[in-house]
């Protein structure tokens, strides 16, 4: 369903992806982990057509993303590691525009957005206006809503960040459910080990934008002899501490939540 | 095209959920109409001008979509930042449609927000030329307002800061209002004056409107139309085209 060989992106001198290979199968749960600019996000924004890699091949579902962006976003449904509902406009009112932006019939789209709220515990708060909503519903509406338009593969980009146990066990049961009921490849990036060990068939682990390990969490224990995948991922990573400067659309951020605070 | 009817939309919910930002955005038309209006209404009249009311109610209302369609233009950067516009863009839509939708909403907005203050003029005691070209206004309207919603995305698309928006306001938004002849007759001005305002835009968004609402004009009616239409066909193509190179 996804594949990847030898993916490489630069940014000026910095190589933020390496030259890294990796094939998901159809309807496999697929984690892909790494420190903090390890280039697990560059690697999805080039996976979901956003960024034009600088070299090496790529094919999502068949189809190369730099020749056939608007056929592969359709294969695809995404939750970015920041929010993008629009906090103004209601559940059902985000879901109606993700429906028409894909291309989703009227009839299925509501059939479907019923289906799909009622599946994430969103039903009854469907009239409400997103911005009224906790952080753990607005990652359920935001997962809904990228299986709106039935994708072949759903991108998760930590998104369990921030949420509190329960919250994030009931978020996996119900991907979970989706990726049996519709075969639903899921591609996902966390930093919880356990998350990753429990969720994912297969993963991959990078670093400095090179893939140095990959296989079923067990395979990488037993590879490195270690008792659980947050060892493994330590062992594999080294323990250094990775620090990051906010971009300017952090900053941002920041600037825009004091504002609307006022 | 159900993609830009349903950002049209989203605009305009957007807008008639704001309630208090409505409300608020009738603040500063009504004291330009009231505190101009009536304190330079003497001296004007004296100067042997007529009522200046009646002059500077067009100038109000064009200010009032010139605001409210740059602000709402540049609701992009709000996007940017709140995510949404995120989700715009992995959609298989054309970038250019999600930036018409946009732009329609900014603009439909804008001419909204003009229809109240024409309200307040009213009110205020403003009287119409004559009741039959008055529909005409609505299209000079649109033209002000799709003009610079197509600015304020251009400027929205380049933007990445909060920081640059005080910029914009300061140094191109409200110039293009006090130089635009929103509040002072055109003729007569100095030489340096007169050519600035030549190429301020809004001059024949307020011109195009004086002429149709009280029947006194400067450049002249289809020199108006034209040169709105013209500037905001340009300001279209620029503000697709960096609109299409947003990357995030």
């Amino acid at each position: 369903m996804i594949c990847v060989e030898n993916l490489v992106k630069r940014f000026g001198s910095v190589t933020a992806v390496d030259h890294i290979s990796f094939a998901v199968e159809r309807g496999e749960i697929f984690a892909f982990l790494g420190p903090n600019g390890a280039g697990k996000t560059t690697t999805i924004k080039m996976l979901t057509t956003l960024l034009q890699p600088d070299g090496g091949t790529l094919e999502i579902g068949g189809l190369d993303p730099r020749k056939r962006a608007h056929q592969v976003r359709q294969l695809f449904g995404i939750v970015f590691q920041d929010p993008s509902l629009d906090g103004e406009l209601t559940a059902e009112e985000n879901m109606e525009l993700h429906g028409i932006f894909f291309h989703v019939p009227r009839k299925l789209r509501i059939a479907r957005t019923e289906e799909l709220l009622k599946l994430f515990d969103l039903w009854e708060k469907r009239g409400q206006q997103v911005k009224f909503f906790s952080g753990g519903m607005k990652r359920r509406l935001e997962i809904a809503r990228a299986l709106l338009h039935t994708p072949k593969i759903l991108f998760l980009d930590e998104p369990t960040l921030g949420l509190d146990p329960q919250t994030r066990n009931q978020m996996w049961t119900q991907v979970r459910a989706m990726n049996q009921a519709e075969q639903v490849t899921v591609f996902l990036t966390t930093h919880y080990m356990d998350e990753a060990e429990r969720i994912a068939q297969r993963l991959a682990i990078i670093d400095h934008g090179k893939i140095i390990a990959q296989g079923s969490p067990q395979q990488l224990k037993e590879q490195t002899g270690t008792a659980s995948l947050e060892e493994a991922f330590l062992a594999l990573t080294g323990s250094q501490i990775r620090d990051e400067t906010a971009g300017s659309a952090d900053q941002l951020r920041q600037f825009a939540k004091m504002w609307s605070k006022r | 095209m159900s993609a830009v009817y349903i950002l049209w939309l989203r605009e305009l919910r957007r807008y008639v959920r704001s309630r208090a930002q409505i409300v608020a955005s009738l603040g500063q038309p009504m004291l330009y109409l009231v505190a101009l209006g009536f304190g330079l209404g003497p001296v004007f009249r004296k100067a042997g001008r007529g009522s200046y009311l009646q002059f500077v109610a067009p100038g109000v209302i064009a200010m009032t979509v010139l605001f409210s369609s740059v602000l709402s233009g540049m609701g992009l950067l709000w996007d940017r930042q709140f995510g949404f516009l995120k989700e715009t863009l992995v959609a298989p839509v054309p970038r250019v449609l999600i930036m018409l939708g946009r732009m329609l909403g900014s603009a439909t907005v804008a001419v909204i927000q003009g229809l109240l203050v024409v309200v307040v003029c009213f009110i205020a005691g403003f009287r119409l030329q004559s009741l039959a070209i008055a529909p005409l206004a609505l299209v000079f309207m649109l033209l002000i307002a799709f003009l610079f919603s197509a600015l304020g995305t251009a400027i929205g698309s380049v933007l990445e800061d909060i920081q640059g928006f005080q910029l914009v306001m300061n140094f191109l938004v409200l110039p293009i209002f006090f130089l635009s002849g929103a509040l002072f007759p055109l003729d007569n001005l100095p030489a340096l004056l007169a050519a600035v305002t030549r190429i301020d835009p809004l001059s024949y968004g307020v011109d195009g409107l004086r002429t149709i609402l009280i029947g006194t004009t400067h450049f002249g009616v289809a020199l108006d139309a034209a040169v709105l239409a013209s500037i905001g066909a340009i300001l279209l193509v620029v503000g697709s085209y960096l609109f299409s190179k947003i990357q995030v």
